[in-house]
């Protein structure tokens, strides 16, 4: 098959990959010290060229979990199909990752989504800024430890009434 | 002052004024087709008739108030069927769907935009609680931040319900007291529209 030899080839380039394979999906799982140089490796040398989505998932009160946040890139080969599961943990107190605008300009907006809505920081991003939320927010709100209804952020409005207006 | 007689009927309409203070009694002729009211009255009911929507449809709320403007539900026939997208043609605000709260400054800016005099009907669960989204980012009912004169319930309300809101609201306009600036006063404003009342569920 083919995804394993891309395995092997990508676990003997990078010894600390952990591959595993469900229902015909393949995911990855890389150190977030080389996660840039592994998702380089497979747009540069195993053709997967699209960035189809980057997403986080908080495993904060997930049992038997043992990092906190977990980076999901998920890549597609245009031309065969093919995809590929990379994923990446990061913990507090700072959880950062390189940002991987340099490889794929599509990139930008999914990570200022992550960083919005997760509060993982992405080194190198040209223009980490908030995406979603409006500026003053200061929360990530995705986050399992941020009340579902939030901190009283959408009651700090002006109240017009009819005599002003 | 009374109006004595019938449009139609035998005695022509007339006017008398009251003795009781010692006025002289007078009667006034009225030529035919022509009636005596009050500057008010004929105010409010110009303006209920010719109301002019400003459609702020955020969710699936907006699909029913396009439902309730075309020609179906036919909106014209109580003379609110031209929808403005700028605020400074519009009179009423029909806020349809949930407001966010990055979306509410929009809103109130809207709402201050619009020239007075101006209504604001909050269709649909949402607009006016929340509805089931009681998430950090939406508003919980625009009345908490904007003055609202008829909510209508439902999700998605029907057209039908939407019509009777501006019918009730037709009514409030009428009730009015806008050439004295007392429109705003509370008793004729706090008055239960008429769908409320016909329940039997207030005065
Ligand atoms: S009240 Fe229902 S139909 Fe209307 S915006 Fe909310 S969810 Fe949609």
């Amino acid at each position: 098959m083919m995804d394993s030899r891309i395995i092997q080839q990508l676990q003997t380039a990078f010894p600390d990959l952990t591959a595993s394979e469900f229902r015909g999906q393949t995911r990855v799982v890389a150190p977030v010290e080389s996660v840039h140089e592994v998702l380089e490796a497979l747009k540069e040398k195993f053709a997967f060229d699209l960035l189809v989505d980057i997403t986080c998932v908080d495993y904060l009160y997930y049992p038997d979990a043992e990092d906190r946040f977990g980076l999901v890139y998920l890549l597609a080969n245009a031309e065969t199909g093919r995809r590929i599961t990379v994923r990446c943990f990061v913990n507090d107190t700072d959880p950062t990752v390189p940002s991987v605008v340099g490889l794929w300009t599509g990139a930008n907006w999914l990570e200022r989504e992550v960083w919005d809505m997760f509060g993982v920081c992405f080194d190198g991003h040209p223009d980490l800024r908030r995406i979603l939320l409006p500026e003053e927010f200061t929360a990530h709100p995705l986050r399992k430890d941020y009340p579902l209804q939030g901190r009283g952020e959408r009651h700090n409005f002006p109240v017009i009434t009819r005599a002003e207006g | 002052m009374a109006v004595r007689g019938s449009w139609h009927g035998r005695p022509r309409p007339c006017e008398s004024l009251d003795t009781a203070e010692g006025g002289c009694a007078t009667i006034v002729e009225l030529p035919e087709g022509v009636a005596v009211t009050k500057l008010d009255e004929l105010v409010g009911w110009c303006r209920k008739n010719s109301l002019w929507p400003m459609p702020f449809a955020t969710a699936c709320c907006g699909i029913e108030l396009m439902a309730t403007g075309a020609s179906r539900h036919d909106l014209a026939r109580f003379g609110a069927e031209v929808f403005r997208f700028s605020p400074r043609q519009c009179d009423l605000m029909i806020v349809a769907g949930r407001v966010v709260m990055k979306m509410l400054p929009v809103l109130q800016r809207i709402w201050q935009q619009m020239p007075e005099p101006k209504w604001c009907i909050s269709m649909g669960a949402c607009a006016s609680t929340g509805g089931v989204f009681d998430t950090y980012s939406v508003v919980q009912g625009i009345d908490r931040f904007l003055p609202v004169d008829v909510y209508t319930p439902g999700c998605p309300p029907r057209p039908e319900q939407l019509i009777q809101s501006i019918i009730d609201l037709q009514e409030k306009i009428q009730r009015e007291d806008t050439i004295f600036c007392r429109e705003f006063d509370a008793p004729s404003r706090q008055q239960l529209p008429r769908a409320l009342r016909e329940k039997g569920r207030g005065a």
